[in-house]
Formats: structure tokens, sequence, C-alpha cells
């Protein structure tokens, strides 16, 4: 049978949109599936942190909070100083508050080690400069997230950050986690991706408060900063607070309280 | 021809050559991989079913990964409601894996033979095997 060019492609066609078509009829047969928020989420616009520095009397309430967290999240303990990794730990106040610093300040808070984490920022930095779009600002809770997915490891994000709060993986994570202690629910980080704290973003959306928080004894408190009813509302509006480097413009959602809660105005 | 001979002769020797590996494999072909759903948790479940239908999860679990990844890290939705309606929390260490715990009778079966090397196991964690 000889065909002509103009029946082959007319006929060509004419499968041609049959075939699409019948693809198209066959996918709205079949119910798509669909992604949801657990519906145990907690929900807020804005998470922040107060950290009551006065409520950690001692090294061992400072070690236990930050122990709980890294143990939680698979954070390694390499002991070199310039590859560690770190989610949450402690500065010097000269550090922490570097614009605070005098001479006559109390003895106590100068040699005091203060908590420090990411501050999950209003107007990030990090997320600013990251060309992968691997750190980046939830719209919904304001959690300044990381996606180790997309991460390329330009340490970008750690030159922009002011606060110190990234580590880059210089090494294989692994051969550092205690393996009686590794979280088999979490992962754990590459060789080459930066890491921070995520606020326990796992947690939250399962209904439960950040790790830090909860082990702090209520040292940590933890709320929605756009609700006006949320505890951490109600510590902000009752006592003086103070953010890290806020004349740089980041806006910190971590608040810090030095001088006792109760004691607020009278000084420490 | 000029050394006609020796030309047909290093042909045939450079054919063979080339073919050897054909000729060798004849006949005795790759053995097709046979991931196996052989773990205690799926023992245990009266229907033996993953979250879509096999079919799907033979030719799709690749995509799928990735719109979960998606969907849980930048949307924070970490629940998939199947085709059947069912939930599952999406997530490869608490949920595919907590079923198919037999990473290496299961997944790798079939990545080694396609020689498909994903890097989910750079920072997932594989559950302990022979437990």
């Amino acid at each position: 049978m000889k065909i002509e060019r103009r029946e082959f492609l007319k006929l060509a066609g004419l499968s041609a949109i049959f075939g699409l078509g019948g693809t198209a009829i066959a996918a709205s047969v079949q119910q798509t599936p669909s992604y949801i928020p657990d519906p145990k989420e907690l929900t807020g616009k804005r998470w922040a942190l107060v950290i009551n520095m006065d409520k950690f009397k001692t090294d061992a309430d400072v070690k236990r909070v930050i122990e709980v967290c890294h143990t939680k999240h698979n954070v390694p303990n390499i002991p070199n100083p310039k590859q560690e990794v770190k989610w949450i730990f402690t500065e010097m106040m000269e550090n922490v508050f570097p614009e605070q610093q005098d001479k006559y300040l109390t003895e106590h808070y100068k040699h005091m080690p203060f908590l420090t984490l990411c501050n999950h920022c209003a107007n990030p930095p990090c997320v600013r400069v990251c060309p992968t779009q691997a750190t980046f600002k939830r719209k919904s809770d304001g959690i300044v997230m990381m996606d180790m997915h997309r991460c390329i490891g330009c340490r970008f994000c750690m030159a922009g950050c002011p606060y110190g709060a990234r580590s880059l993986n210089w090494i294989d994570p692994r051969p550092y986690l205690d393996p009686k202690k590794i979280n088999p629910e979490f992962p754990t980080r590459m060789k080459g991706v930066v890491e921070k704290c995520t606020l326990c973003y796992e947690l939250i959306a399962v209904g439960k408060i950040p790790a830090c928080a909860e082990a702090s004894n209520g040292a940590i408190v933890f709320g929605d900063l756009e609700d006006p009813k949320s505890e951490v509302r109600k510590v902000l509006a009752e006592t003086y607070t103070i953010r890290r480097k806020p004349e740089l413009g980041t806006r910190p959602s971590v608040y810090y309280v030095i001088g006792g809660m109760k004691d607020a105005g009278k000084g420490a | 021809m000029y050394n006609g001979g020796k030309i047909i002769l290093g042909l045939i020797v450079f054919i063979g050559l080339m073919a050897a590996p054909f000729i060798f494999g004849l006949g005795k072909g790759n053995a097709k991989p046979n991931p196996s759903i052989d773990t205690p948790a799926i023992k245990a479940m009266e229907k033996k079913q993953c979250v879509e239908a096999k079919a799907v999860m033979k030719t799709e679990h690749m995509k799928m990964l990735n719109d979960w990844r998606d969907s849980v890290v930048r949307d924070g939705k970490r629940l998939y409601v199947a085709t059947d309606g069912k939930k599952y929390d999406m997530s490869l260490q608490n949920t595919c894996m907590k079923c198919h715990s037999n990473k290496a009778q299961f997944c790798d079966k079939c990545h080694i033979y396609v020689g498909a090397k994903p890097y989910c196991w750079d920072c997932h964690i594989a559950p302990k095997e022979g437990a």
C-alpha cells in the first residue's frame, strides 16, 4: 500500500491528538495524591525564643540544653575548633554583645557563657546571599530553614550571618557521632554542606516545642511573636530584653533577659 | 590491495576483540534483580500494600521521593494523602525504611543492577540490618 505524504501527516497528527487526550482522561479519572500539613502542627506567624540567662545557674544547665539539641539532631562532636559544627553553643558576653562591653560591668556577666543560636531573623542576611535558596525563610512561621539537598557549600551565608550561627561540614561528620546516641529519626549531614539550628521545625510540625526550650526548665521561652497572648509576648511586655546586634537591621527573633525577669527595672 | 592479507587478518582480529564481550556473554544474561520485601514489618501486614500500587512505586518512587522532599522541607506539608485516601508521614527514614528495613536487599538490589547511585544515604540514616 502506498501512502501519500499528506495522508501520513494527517494520520500522525490525529494519533498524536488521541494519544494526548487519552492520557489526560486517564489522569483525571484517578484521584491525584495531595500533600497536607500535619493537623498536630503548632501554628504561629513568627516563632521566637526568650532566653533568660539568669535561670542558667550552673554550667551543667547550659550543657544539658546543648546536649539535648545536638543529640536530637545528630550534630557531630568534632574536637578541632576550626572544623566544629554547632547549632546551639556558648560564647562569652563580650562576643555575644560586643557593643555592651564595659570595664565596670558586673563580673558575673563578664565571665558568663551566653547561650547563642540562629536568631531566625525577620530580615535574614544569610537568605539574601544564598545563591541556591538552600536557606530560606518560611513564609508561614518565619523559621529560617535549611534545605540540605540544595546546599552547595559556598559559605556565603556564613559570611553573611553576623552571629556566627552557621557551620560548614569541612569533613564527613558521621565518624564524629556517638554511635550509641545517634537519633535514627533525624538525618545526619554530609561533607560540604552548611548547617545551623532550624528551630526544631520537625518537632513544631508534630505539635511539640523546640528541644532547647523543653530541656531548659523554663529558662528558654518559646512562642509566637505576632500573637499578643503568647508566652513570649507576655515576657517581652513585663521584662526588659535585648537582642543581638539589632543595629544591623536583621531583626532577630531571639531575645535575652539579663538581670532577672522578676526584678526587671530594679537592676541586676 | 597492498598487504591485503594483513589488513583482512587485522580486521578479523579487531572485530573478534570488539565482539568478544558479546560472544562470551551470550545466553548468560544478568539475573533480573529481585528486591526482597521480606521484613518483619511487611510480614506483619495483613494486606501487603505500599503507599501506592506496586507498579507506580516501581516506576515513580524516585520522582515521588523528590516531591516528598520538596513538600516537607520547603512547604512544611508533611502528610501524604495517597490515591486510596490513606495518610502517610512523608519521611524516608521514618516511613519508607520502617517497612523496608532491608536496604541491602531492597533498595540496593535494583540500584546496583542499573548503576543508579542515589545520594540519599550520605545524610539519611539507613536502618540497622539484621535487627
